[in-house]
């Protein structure tokens, strides 16, 4: 049995033992090896991942702090999940400010991938949203980190990817929300020239954007773009939760054959096609708006024992975005590799608060993909390169297979992260680039 | 709006059931030994809807003052409608067979604190003429087995007290239950392996909160408890005396 695997179950751990931090004041374990922190292990790759090291779970830090319903501040350990504050929040009227495409995530593994959502043209990332947080480091120094106090760190933690130490506690701003319930457009595009004009147009007036993308069709690149905004106050339903349970699941891993060229070419056929008309509005909860995969427990199984691999990038528009896209969607084309679900939305200009953040201004493309073994690693080395030369990056958190060499042309900055470092931490990814 | 005595607020188990009670809205009193994490439980609580949660941070096994405490909290709250006894050790089994502290703790920790808090629990309970106690106890009570039998036989005396109050309070109008657990995912057993049978604390939690409701006399947690117990309780003790369980 494999010990608390990454979401793509790929690469795979032999050697890692875990602790939990019994409460926000019990002290740091610290085994001879190297620790990481670890919160729901809803990274794709092998960042929250230490092999030969030992993982610090935080599932023991799930109680609120303070909460005011008048401003929405909220203070929790980092092991409360994002599911627990909307259970919390959303009757009171509030909501995540910033809320990647799972509910399963914890507090702290947020920060520490500084993650972002459909909002992100709007409100950045969750980092931008975080007032401060408690770091206990491995010297059993507690530091308050904010924009004030410790300022550096504040930053370095913020999608310091666990290794500067484990947040005990954070401090963020929830939004304000008049229901429960999305306002929700969908448009089909036919190329890419049109998912820019909609994307473009959808941006000031609409919170959330998002696009599902078809790049396996044989025509052009197209897909479904969807936008939305919470809805005002509907009904006596204003503020419905999300069902607790789903009885969706998937027990036991798939054959690998499951998901192939022609069922992935079907499924997306059939998804562009879900649509009769070209353009469709209406009312939808804000759980299939946000969590269209949290109904189907273990969904990463259906790609088998093998395990698969997320790749996400992000090009900025000024190094010709469309150019760089158009290229990889060819590289992706020819290497008849197709992705299940491939999601492609704009990030805006805010800056992110992390020192090592991902997502600047730009297009973004999430892909998954079988674990296809050296003929994909070959494919997604190609897409890197052309990542490189427009000046994007990959996301850590999706990755498990980047090189050295492209983790410093993405993330320069690297030396005066690297300072920050708690001597203690490490990760199977850290080691793996650098 | 209830009234709720939870007795080691700080286990796991307990902090699942007055979550469960503080999202309703109701009041809450926590007694346990750590200050600092009753405060944590009760800043979550606060947060989590409970109308009022007050802490009695005081070590448990200073037998001495269970009364003096106990009958400070109804001169506090007047009523209370549920009280719920969560606390207990696990201990050292090996060291508790041969080291008399170990011993002592073990049965003091997990039988003689209860015994003499239920005395005084249901003397004000008697008074007030309602309410429900309840005592978390253990599927381990059911048969002695080698692996644990000093923590089983503390949880089996509590067992036929608490079966005993039951029997004596009926007539008050006060409802005595007795929640045998299985083993669960718990901080206390942080150092076990895991099987399938490990419950899972929000679940085990929720079903506290369901026997409490349902005014049972017995309940197993997880249900299927009920049915691995009774197997073991059949096997003749010729057999069971030479097996290692
Ligand atoms: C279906 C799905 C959709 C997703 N959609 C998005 C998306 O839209 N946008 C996006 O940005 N991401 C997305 N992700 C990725 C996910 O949001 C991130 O990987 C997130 O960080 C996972 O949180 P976690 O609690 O599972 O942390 P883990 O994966 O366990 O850990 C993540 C990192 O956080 C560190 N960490 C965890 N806890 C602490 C702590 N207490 N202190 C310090 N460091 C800590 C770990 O060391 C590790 O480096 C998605 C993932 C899935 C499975």
């Amino acid at each position: 049995m494999m010990l608390l695997p990454s979401w793509g179950l790929y690469p795979k751990v032999q050697n890692q033992a875990s602790q939990a931090l019994e409460s926000r004041f019990a002290s740091l374990p610290l085994p001879d090896s190297t620790i990481l922190p670890r919160g729901l292990g809803r990274s794709y790759g092998d960042s929250c991942l230490n092999n030969g090291g030992t993982l610090i779970c935080s599932n023991y830090l799930n109680k609120f702090i303070s909460f005011s319903s008048e401003t929405g501040l909220i203070r929790c350990e980092a092991g409360v999940t994002f599911e627990d504050v909307i259970k919390l929040a959303v009757p009171k009227g509030w909501f995540l400010p910033v809320t990647p495409g799972t509910k399963f995530v914890t507090v702290g593994g947020a920060i520490a991938n500084d993650v972002h959502g459909k909002n992100h043209h709007k409100s950045g990332n969750f980092g931008n949203h975080v007032t401060q947080f408690e770091l206990l480091r491995s010297t059993g120094e507690r530091l308050l980190c904010s924009r004030n106090s410790n300022p550096e760190l504040f930053k370095a933690t913020i999608g310091g990817l666990g290794l500067t130490g484990f947040i005990t506690w954070a401090e963020f701003q929830l939004i304000k929300i008049d229901s429960s319930w999305v306002d929700q457009e969908q448009i089909q595009y036919h190329n890419l020239n049109d998912f820019f004009a909609i994307a473009e147009e959808s941006e000031e007036n609409f919170d959330y954007t998002v696009s599902w993308v078809d790049c396996v069709s044989s025509s052009d690149v197209r897909g479904i773009f969807i936008r939305g905004n919470f809805a005002n106050a509907q009904s006596e339903d204003n503020f419905k939760l999300h069902k607790e349970k789903s009885l969706k699941n998937v027990p036991v891993f798939l054959p690998e054959q499951t998901l192939n060229r022609f069922s992935i070419r079907a499924f997306n056929e059939l998804y562009f096609h879900k649509n009769i008309s070209s353009h469709k509005a209406g009312l939808v909860h804000y759980e299939p708006f946000f969590y269209p995969l949290d109904s189907i427990h273990n969904w990463n199984r259906i790609y088998g024992k093998r395990g698969f691999l997320q790749y996400q990038f992000v090009v900025p528009y000024k190094n010709d975005a469309g150019a760089a896209l158009n290229e990889i969607f060819q590289v992706l084309k020819k290497s008849q590799m197709g992705s299940f679900l491939a999601v492609l939305k704009t990030f805006g200009n805010l800056q992110p608060e992390g020192l090592m953040s991902f997502p600047k201004e730009g297009v973004t493309l999430a892909l998954d993909f079988a674990n296809y073994g050296d003929s994909l690693l070959k494919v997604l080395e190609t897409c890197d390169s052309i990542v490189r030369s427009a000046n994007g990056s990959v996301y850590p958190a999706k990755d498990a297979r980047m090189s050295k060499q492209s983790f410093s042309t993405f993330y320069p900055q690297i030396e005066s992260f690297e300072k920050h470092i708690d001597p203690k931490f490490s990760s199977s990814f850290w080691r793996r680039v650098r | 709006m209830k009234k709720i005595l939870i007795i080691g607020a700080t286990s796991a188990i307990a902090q699942e059931v007055a979550k469960i009670y503080a999202t309703q809205k109701h009041e809450l009193i926590l007694w346990g030994r750590n200050s600092q994490m009753l405060t944590a439980i009760s800043q979550d609580l606060t947060v989590r809807g409970a109308s009022k949660v007050s802490v009695i941070a005081h070590d448990l096994n200073d037998f001495s003052r269970h009364e003096e405490f106990v009958t400070n909290i109804w001169k506090d709250s007047k009523t209370i409608d549920i009280a719920l006894l969560a606390h207990g050790v696990l201990g050292d089994p090996r060291k508790a067979e041969t080291t008399q502290s170990e011993l002592f703790k073990l049965l003091n920790s997990n039988f003689v604190s209860h015994a003499s808090l239920l005395a005084f629990i249901s003397t004000e309970m008697i008074h007030q003429g309602h309410g429900t106690i309840a005592v978390i106890s253990s599927v381990a009570g059911d048969r002695g087995k080698q692996s644990n039998y000093v923590y089983g036989s503390a949880k089996a005396g509590m067992t036929a007290y608490v079966d005993g109050l039951r029997n004596r309070l009926f007539k008050t109008g006060v409802h005595v239950l007795n929640l045998k657990l299985g083993p669960v995912d718990t901080p206390m057993t942080k150092d076990h392996k895991k099987g399938p049978l490990f419950g899972k604390a929000p679940q085990v939690g929720a079903g506290i909160v369901t026997a409490i409701e349902k005014k049972k006399n017995t309940v197993y947690l997880p249900f299927f408890w009920r049915y691995i117990m009774w197997i073991i309780c059949s096997i003749p003790e010729s057999i069971f005396k030479k097996l290692s369980l």
